[in-house]
């Protein structure tokens, strides 16, 4: 038998030796697949209880504008379009109507334009003005099946690429975004094409995008993959 | 009450207020250093451009040994992780308090601000016998009052800057996204500083108080027990 106060030193001993050897990393092989799976945790009850398809982001007056949006992609160079006429996104996989839409096409499309505040990961936030064809614009136009739950979006950044609930997906605040305050979307930003929501962080916003797929099992994510959160819904 | 008698053990904490006066202490220790670790990643506050608010940790990081996670995403789950926990803990301990009557004990009322003066005076030196008082005297009750404060500030700047778009009213109580995350930072701080005064007055002026929280049984006999 122990007794209760070397039951307690032991406790106390085990703890302090688990956190000193967890300083300083995410967790190792034994607790991170723990932190993990509380992460799946959170994204359900952001998912599930938090999120609400009405509540709207604020909006702000263009003269709120930050001077100063930052950039970044994963290649090594800046992705470009060689041939940007030839560019298409594809509309594709649980669909009864597959889509093959040129920029002009989704010019032709209900268009939203807002200016609203972008939440980064790291914690910095800018004012930035969207406009751009709701998500749900495009789905009403290729049909979902009952069976599609997520949407996949992949660019020709690498692989990047984003996987989304379709409740997000379907917020009216999330769009398919050609342009940023009031000019054709930047290279340095995405074009010819990116995702945009206020309702999500940046890192959930797929830039330099070429198609967006409606699959029936959750799918992964650039960064998601790495160990941020899935849901990452602001 | 009267002073009892030397070593005759007073049973002081109950086991709920032991367990989670530790349990607060571990988790803070994680959610602290998970936090510097996050910080790191934009060490300002401020939008984008600024201007930023006045801050002497601005663009610096923390040492290695006082960051968890290793980066920003281990980070974040370890945060994400423990914040649930802490809640928990302190919905416990509230609920301890009100269940056991207890607050009355703990909780810092108006009436009390004579008795603090008179307790400050006997500290400064500027009075020789120690002021009656209950299990607590009023300073006690003002730091423990406020600790308490302290957690819901934190949990409430927490989910401000955590889900700043569904719970937009919280965010724009604290003003706004970056204010909500300055003042997140500042709890940081008061934590770690009400910490250091606490561990040092349990050890200079009632030693026996440490073994109290521990085993829940006073056995000093320092005129705050009765």
């Amino acid at each position: 038998m122990i007794d209760r106060r070397s039951f307690f030193r032991l406790a106390a001993g085990a703890g302090t030796a688990s956190l000193a050897a967890a300083c300083g990393w995410d967790g190792g092989n034994a607790l991170r697949p723990r932190l993990l799976d509380i992460s799946r945790l959170n994204d359900w009850v952001g998912e599930k209880i938090l999120f609400s398809r009405n509540r709207l982001a604020r909006q702000y007056d263009v003269s709120e504008r930050s001077a100063r949006l930052p950039s970044y992609f994963i290649s090594r160079m800046m992705p470009m379009l060689k041939d940007p006429a030839a560019w298409r996104l594809q509309v594709q996989g649980l669909v009864r109507r597959p889509q093959s839409l040129s920029l002009d096409d989704l010019r032709a499309m209900p268009r939203t334009t807002y200016t609203v505040k972008h939440h980064c990961v790291e914690g910095w936030t800018a004012i930035a003005t969207w406009h751009g064809v709701p998500v749900s614009a495009v789905a009403e136009r290729c049909e979902p099946l009952p069976e599609a739950r997520y949407l996949l979006f992949d660019s020709f950044d690498s692989d990047y690429s984003n996987g989304w609930d379709l409740a997000s997906a379907m917020h009216p605040q999330t769009i398919l975004a050609y342009g940023m305050n009031d000019n054709p979307l930047p290279p340095a930003h995405g074009a010819p094409l990116r995702l945009y929501s206020p309702t999500k962080l940046g890192y959930k916003l797929t830039k330099y995008l070429v198609s967006m797929t409606f699959v029936a099992e959750r799918p992964g994510g650039f960064w998601e993959d790495q160990g941020y959160p899935w849901f990452a819904g602001v | 009450m009267t002073a009892s008698p030397a070593s005759v053990p007073a049973k002081r904490h109950h086991w709920i207020v032991r367990f989670t006066h530790w349990a607060t202490f571990v988790l803070l220790v994680g959610l602290v250093t998970s936090g510097l670790q996050i910080y790191g990643a934009y060490a300002r506050f401020g939008e984008r451009g600024g201007p930023y608010y006045v801050n002497p940790f601005q663009d610096r990081s923390f040492p290695e040994w006082s960051r968890l996670g290793g980066w920003l995403a281990g980070a974040l789950n370890w945060h994400f992780a423990l914040m649930w926990p802490l809640v928990a803990v302190g919905l416990l301990y509230l609920a301890y308090l009100v269940d056991s009557g207890e607050w009355r004990s703990l909780l810092f009322r108006p009436r009390d601000v004579r008795g603090a003066i008179e307790m400050q005076k006997y500290y400064l030196r500027l009075r020789k016998d120690h002021p009656a008082q209950g299990k607590h005297n009023p300073l006690q009750k003002l730091a423990y009052t406020a600790i308490v404060l302290l957690g819901v500030l934190a949990v409430l700047t927490g989910i401000a800057i955590y889900k700043p778009l569904q719970f937009a009213w919280l965010t724009a109580l604290f003003g706004g996204f970056q204010a909500a995350r300055y003042w997140h930072f500042w709890t940081v701080w008061l934590f770690v500083g009400f910490t250091i005064v606490h561990v040092v007055l349990v050890f200079t002026v009632d030693p026996a108080s440490f073994r109290a929280m521990i085993s829940g049984w006073y056995r000093g006999r320092f005129p705050s027990h009765d």
